[in-house]
């Protein structure tokens, strides 16, 4: 088993990160929350100091850190009040190209990637009918000579919108014609700028949070037949990695969140004075703080298991998935917890409180419902029959 | 024209600090340190001066123990060139620092040397000019705004309710108030390049000189704690409270 630190690693990154962060107090998401816009300047500030290419190797222009780096950075972002949804898969949904990609793949795409003069942070694999039941998914690449024409549609693929480009799963064989239902998948680098409006209709979904997320058709969408990354029909093993990559990167958003909630949640509770004491001394107050805190320290032992697993080249898939789950739960332990603390304050946009509440809820569902995690444990680790 | 800048570690300005049990200082276990900001606002202005084509080389050093290395690193993240670590395992104090750091400059030859005018932990605002006096070099203290002229420089002091603008001939000695600059981030880039650029560790023997306190710390107290406050119900109650209670009206 792969060890990991425990402690203030990286100190130097989560300064500088912080700093930035400063720069982009609450009033800020605020307003953008308000008119559901998206926070260029403050993704901007990211992709300029660097940090989002903080996992490309140096070679292509990043800084070729390890995933454990990249975990503090994200979760740096989301402890100082801010959110890196809006740009979090610039980092990650690179990985199925370095690690699949062709040579050239790499070389066309990467360093731009890292500059931030290319933006990848789209990657459509949900669909309307299939759901968490990914292998069913009914979107179709056909090869039509030097090209592959796809027709289908996704659902909540997140920054298509702020893409230029796509990552897609789809199916190239039909699943009756493969043995496993895990054959027959292939990933593909879409260039949204040449497809949209060209067999492309990317339309945007309103949510209850600021996400920018969409949904996407294909009619008969050409696309050329190096678009393809890595072989034909491998296409979810390519993109398992990368989800352990994602899980382990949302989980340190939901820390940082919480991280967040439970400082806010114990100065308020210090601070506000009824009944002639501060009503933190209420133990119907304090003990639920305290349970998230206690909650919170073990999600993110298991962050740094996982990602110390993944630095280390060792399977991960276990300890991701927990680690997902642990966090996005304590996260919305201690969002619940500060909101209940905060009292009817909680609900006045002002204190930021009820925002960060509904973007918290987030994690609990995607990128992977929790209940497809526990799937994952009983079957996977636990040996227990599969149900479904 | 070479710049020295001296930089301190210090605990982080925010978090709240804590006194020994014992009185004897202040907890470091466990807390985040720093860069002294006015510190970085040095290093800020020295890396500008070279972006500006005006200094050529900007050196950062600080007098301490082993771990303010980390603040050295920053430092070079920021942009300075190289680093230097006086180590010393006793709490220097200003004097012995100024001290470390005259010996220093006696190999450095920097032309301007700029310090953060006070350093947020002790808040002395003594580092710099016992350093002028030790050197012989000209000083400004308080600066709001640099300007490098032909062999001197133009420095906006902050004073008591106003501005003074002084002309003092290189080399010299400035420290920075904290409206001379907003320091920048440092990018990720910068950050790994700082991991390559050399640091490098002398002991106060090196250096000649002796780093023995000379001033005894005898007790640390922390800030009385404020009562909780009271909610007056009218204006004549507040008043009343104001004359008979509190006592600063009549
Ligand atoms: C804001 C937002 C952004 C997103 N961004 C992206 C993106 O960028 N790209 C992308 O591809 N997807 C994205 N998603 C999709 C997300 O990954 C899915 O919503 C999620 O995986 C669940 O799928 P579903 O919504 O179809 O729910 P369903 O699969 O319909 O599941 C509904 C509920 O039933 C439960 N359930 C289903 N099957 C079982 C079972 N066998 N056992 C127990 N419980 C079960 C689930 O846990 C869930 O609670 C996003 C979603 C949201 C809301």
């Amino acid at each position: 088993m792969a060890s990991f630190e425990y402690g203030m690693d990286y100190a130097d990154i989560r300064d500088q990160v912080a700093r930035i962060c400063a720069e982009y107090p609450g009033s800020y998401w605020q307003e953008l929350d308000d008119k559901a816009e998206y926070p260029h300047a403050f993704v901007d500030a990211l992709t300029q100091s660097g940090y989002l290419a903080a996992l490309i190797p140096e070679e292509y222009g990043g800084a070729g850190l390890p995933i454990r780096a990249a975990s503090v950075i994200l979760e740096t972002i989301h402890a100082n009040g801010c959110s890196a949804a809006a740009c979090h898969a610039q980092m990650y949904t690179m990985g199925t190209v370095l690690r699949h990609g062709s040579a050239e793949q790499k070389q066309k795409y990467l360093p731009a990637i890292a500059s931030g003069a290319l933006r990848l942070q789209a990657f459509g694999v949900t669909e309307p009918t299939t759901g968490s039941d990914t292998t069913q998914l009914k979107t179709r690449a056909v090869k039509q000579g030097d090209q592959y024409v796809v027709n289908g549609q996704k659902i909540w693929t997140s920054r298509a919108h702020q893409s230029d480009l796509m990552l897609l799963l789809a199916r190239t064989t039909p699943v009756d014609q493969v043995t496993k239902r895990t054959q027959g998948l292939s990933t593909f680098l879409v260039d949204l700028r040449e497809v949209r409006g060209n067999g492309c209709e990317i339309r945007s979904i309103p949510t209850m949070i600021n996400h920018n997320t969409t949904e996407v058709f294909f009619d008969d969408m050409a696309i050329p037949a190096d678009s393809l990354v890595g072989e034909e029909g491998n296409g979810f093993r390519n993109i398992l990695s990368g989800m352990n990559a994602e899980r382990v990167l949302i989980a340190s958003e939901a820390l940082g969140d919480g991280r967040y909630f439970l400082d806010k949640g114990v100065a308020y509770a210090n601070e506000r004075v009824v009944f002639g004491n501060p009503i933190g001394s209420n133990q119907g107050i304090a003990f639920p703080l305290a349970q998230a805190y206690a909650q919170l320290e073990a999600a993110e032992l298991m962050i740094r298991k996982a990602a110390a697993l993944y630095d280390a080249g060792e399977d991960c898939g276990e300890a991701a998935n927990i680690a997902k789950y642990l966090a996005s739960e304590a996260a919305w332990k201690a969002a619940d917890e500060t909101f209940q603390t905060y009292g009817g304050f909680a609900f006045a946009k002002e204190y930021q409180i009820e925002r960060k509440w509904r973007e918290v809820r987030l994690w609990r569902t995607a990128p992977i419902s929790n209940n497809m995690v526990l799937n994952f444990v009983c079957q996977n680790v636990l040996g227990l029959p599969r149900s479904y | 024209m070479k710049v020295l800048v001296p930089v301190k570690r210090v605990v982080d300005a925010n978090v709240k600090v804590r006194v020994k049990p014992d009185n004897s200082g202040v907890d470091l276990n466990n807390v985040k340190m720093a860069v002294n900001p006015f510190c970085e606002i040095a290093i800020e202005e020295a890396v500008r001066l070279k972006e500006a084509g005006s200094a050529s080389e900007v050196i950062a050093v600080s007098v301490g123990a082993g771990n303010c290395q980390e603040q050295l690193r920053t430092c070079l993240a920021l942009g300075a060139d190289r680093a230097i670590l006086v180590e010393t395992d006793v709490d220097p104090q200003p004097l012995g620092i100024a001290k470390a750091l005259a010996a220093l400059q006696e190999k450095e030859g920097a032309e301007l040397v700029i310090f953060g005018k006070q350093s947020i932990d002790g808040d002395n605002a003594q580092t710099g000019q016992m350093f002028a006096a030790l050197t012989g070099m000209s000083q400004a203290t308080f600066a709001s705004e640099v300007k490098v002229g032909d062999g001197k420089l133009e420095v906006t002091r902050e004073i008591d309710g106003g501005l003074q603008t002084l002309s003092i001939k290189l080399p010299a000695v400035v420290t920075t108030d904290l409206r001379l600059n907003e320091p920048r981030y440092a990018s990720l880039p910068n950050i790994m390049k700082a991991k390559k650029k050399p640091l490098d560790v002398i002991s106060p023997a090196d250096l000649g000189v002796d780093l023995t306190p000379t001033v005894e710390v005898l007790s640390v107290e922390p800030p009385a704690e404020r009562e909780a406050g009271i909610i007056v119900e009218t204006v004549e109650e507040l008043v009343d409270k104001l004359k008979n209670e509190a006592k600063v009206i009549s």
